[in-house]
């Protein structure tokens, strides 16, 4: 089925296109400063006038800060899913073509990362590097490689011993003339379809890291650590917490419609979960 | 025989694994910015320096890294995990004590996931395209979106706060009374016939558990609706209805047992999902289990504690994997060990 065709992925793609637009625009957006305190203001309802998702504990316009949040999500979840593209990619090429002793320690090292919790991987790795965008992005990405290893190592493998390959190799063309010019044109819808699915998964992740402080500084503001803010309120204001969280879910739920459809397009054998 | 000679050979494989584990986590530990005895002494400023040496030395501290090292792994293995800073208690005590209410957790995440993934995959394959199926589908989607630690804090505030029809934190009532038998605060009130706490610690099993399970939920809903519609499919389904079996025994009797071995092999995938994901949900639901140790360990830099309870998730883990294997053999007589 082509992508075209179908309504529900689209759909995610539009409200995704929308979440970036609204990430790059939220300086001309945002109706306050996001980290404005304001306290006579503080704690407003949803639909309060001028603040139309209400304020936080602190008084700051929620929507300006959800606004100035998608930046963050946006931002990690591009940044950890290329990096853990190149690295992952990279490495699956050399270890699926070469194979030996390369491949079984790259394996190796693969299995001990996956039969472990990913969570307490990126928090231990958050806790050594400290806040801030860059290390979200290394913690993320320290672990995020594996999926594309696996990926391309496996369609590497299966990929070298087909007739063109054996023809580049014939003509005489080096290894890495043929992994980058051959096999990987040949895998690249997998990757995509693989990194969009994974994009979602990131960005909850640095939402959770945030969440339990471990993300961004305290001033940034981020969905997770909004949510976490809101915690302590949920009981006289709870819109402080459910908004941010709404703010994930729909971010998330757009990009993986949208990753499944194309996964049906482009690549009907990728398992899906 | 050869199976247990399998087995055997596949935990004492794990045991490197183990090792380099637990050797890396001792570095890594203490890479963590932030020095334990200036958060156990506290921000105050009237502490002298000889008291700081003192406390430093008493904790192990003031050695190299290398004979720190070496005199845990010579504890570990008389069994001894070292000291919490902070407890003032043995790691293994800790963890001895918090394990159950983790696993306790992450039982009843799989009952939710099963009770309710099983059923809705099967009405959703059996009716593919049908208004049950899509919206199904849909909320499984939802389910595999959402952050752990905001569908519970959603949760309780409808569940606790709003309608006031279950707890909100904690393992049982405090003001109830259980004599701790096992520490799995189900079992102990069956065993010690106390219906009161059995229901407090039963009420305070939904929420969490619901939460931890809600991702696997979905995931098992997806992959059972697919699988049964595979096997509705094929010859001896038709071969059974024709010879006049009736439609739900066709479904239930004949494809279901094929259609739960993919359930199964991804159940055992994702228990690491509910392992992984209990650090969230304990944190949210205060829930005194592993999770919740492991992050407080890792802010108090409470070296030993996060060591133990490192090398206690990735063991759990080597085991968990092993017993999905042997589970997948017995659906499975083709594969072996």
């Amino acid at each position: 089925m082509s992508l075209r065709r179908q309504f529900l992925p689209l759909l995610g793609l539009a409200v995704v296109l929308l979440y970036v637009l609204a990430a790059i625009l939220a300086p001309y957006l945002a109706p306050y400063p996001p980290d404005e305190v304001n306290l006579p203001m503080r704690l407003r309802p949803i639909g309060t006038p001028g603040h139309p998702l209400g304020t936080d504990h602190l008084g700051a316009d929620l929507l300006s800060r959800v606004l100035f949040g998608a930046r963050v999500s946006i931002l990690v979840g591009v940044l950890a899913v290329s990096l853990s593209l190149a690295v992952g990619a990279s490495l699956g090429a050399v270890a699926g073509y070469f194979g030996g002793w390369v491949d079984g320690v790259f394996s190796r090292f693969a299995d001990l990362l996956m039969g472990f919790p990913y969570l307490l991987f990126t928090l231990f790795a958050m806790a050594i590097l400290g806040p801030g965008i860059a290390n979200l992005v290394l913690a993320l990405s320290f672990k995020g490689w594996v999926e594309f290893f696996r990926l391309t190592r496996g369609e590497v493998m299966s990929e070298k011993t087909r007739e063109y390959v054996l023809a580049a190799r014939a003509l005489g063309r080096s290894p890495a003339a043929i992994i980058a010019g051959e096999i990987l044109p040949n895998i690249r819808h997998s990757l995509l379809v693989l990194a969009t699915l994974r994009m979602g998964y990131l960005i909850v992740m640095e939402a959770t890291l945030s969440f339990l402080g471990l993300g961004v500084p305290p001033d940034v503001p981020a969905w997770g650590s909004m949510v976490a803010a809101g915690r302590e309120y949920m009981v006289s204001a709870w819109w402080i917490a459910m908004v941010p969280g709404l703010a994930v879910v729909g971010l998330v739920l757009s990009i993986n419609l949208f990753g499944e459809g194309l996964r049906e397009a482009l690549d009907p054998r990728l398992r899906s979960l | 025989m050869r199976t247990a000679v399998r087995i055997l050979q596949r935990v004492l494989g794990a045991v490197p694994l183990l090792l380099a584990l637990v050797i890396a986590t001792f570095v890594f530990v203490r890479m963590i910015p932030g020095d334990p005895v200036d958060i156990l002494l506290g921000q105050g400023g009237n502490v002298s320096a000889a008291e700081v040496a003192a406390l430093r030395q008493s904790l192990g501290l003031d050695e190299p890294i290398q004979v720190q090292l070496a005199r845990f792994l010579r504890g570990l293995l008389e069994g001894d995990l070292g000291h919490s800073f902070w407890q003032r208690q043995p790691v293994a005590r800790l963890l001895v004590t918090t394990l159950p209410a983790t696993v306790e957790l992450a039982l009843a995440a799989l009952f939710f996931a099963l009770a309710i993934g099983i059923p809705v995959g099967i009405l959703s394959a059996v009716r593919p395209g049908s208004l049950l199926d899509r919206l199904a589908m849909a909320t499984s989607f939802l389910g595999i979106s959402m952050p752990a630690f905001w569908a519970g804090l959603m949760l309780m505030f409808l569940f606790a706060v709003k309608l006031r029809w279950l707890p909100s934190v904690g393992r049982l009532d405090p003001a109830l009374d259980l004599r701790p038998v096992t520490g799995f605060l189900v079992l102990d009130s069956l065993l010690t016939g106390n219906w009161p706490a059995l229901r407090s610690a039963l009420s305070h099993l939904v929420l969490p558990g619901l939460t931890l399970g809600l991702e696997l939920m979905a995931i098992v809903a997806r992959v059972m609706r697919s699988s049964m519609l595979e096997a509705l499919q094929q010859d001896y389904i038709r071969f059974a209805r024709a010879k006049g079996v009736s439609g739900w025994s066709a479904v239930l009797r004949h494809a279901l047992p094929n259609a739960l071995v993919p359930t199964v092999t991804v159940v055992g995938l994702q228990m690491g999902v509910l392992l992984g994901g209990n650090m969230v949900v304990e944190t949210v639901f205060a829930w005194p289990g592993l999770g919740r140790l492991v992050v407080g360990a890792i802010f108090a830099r409470d070296y030993a504690v996060v060591q133990g309870a490192v090398l206690l998730y990735a063991a759990t883990f080597v085991l968990a994997n092993l017993l999905v294997d042997i589970l997948y053999a017995y659906l499975n007589p083709k594969l072996s060990l």
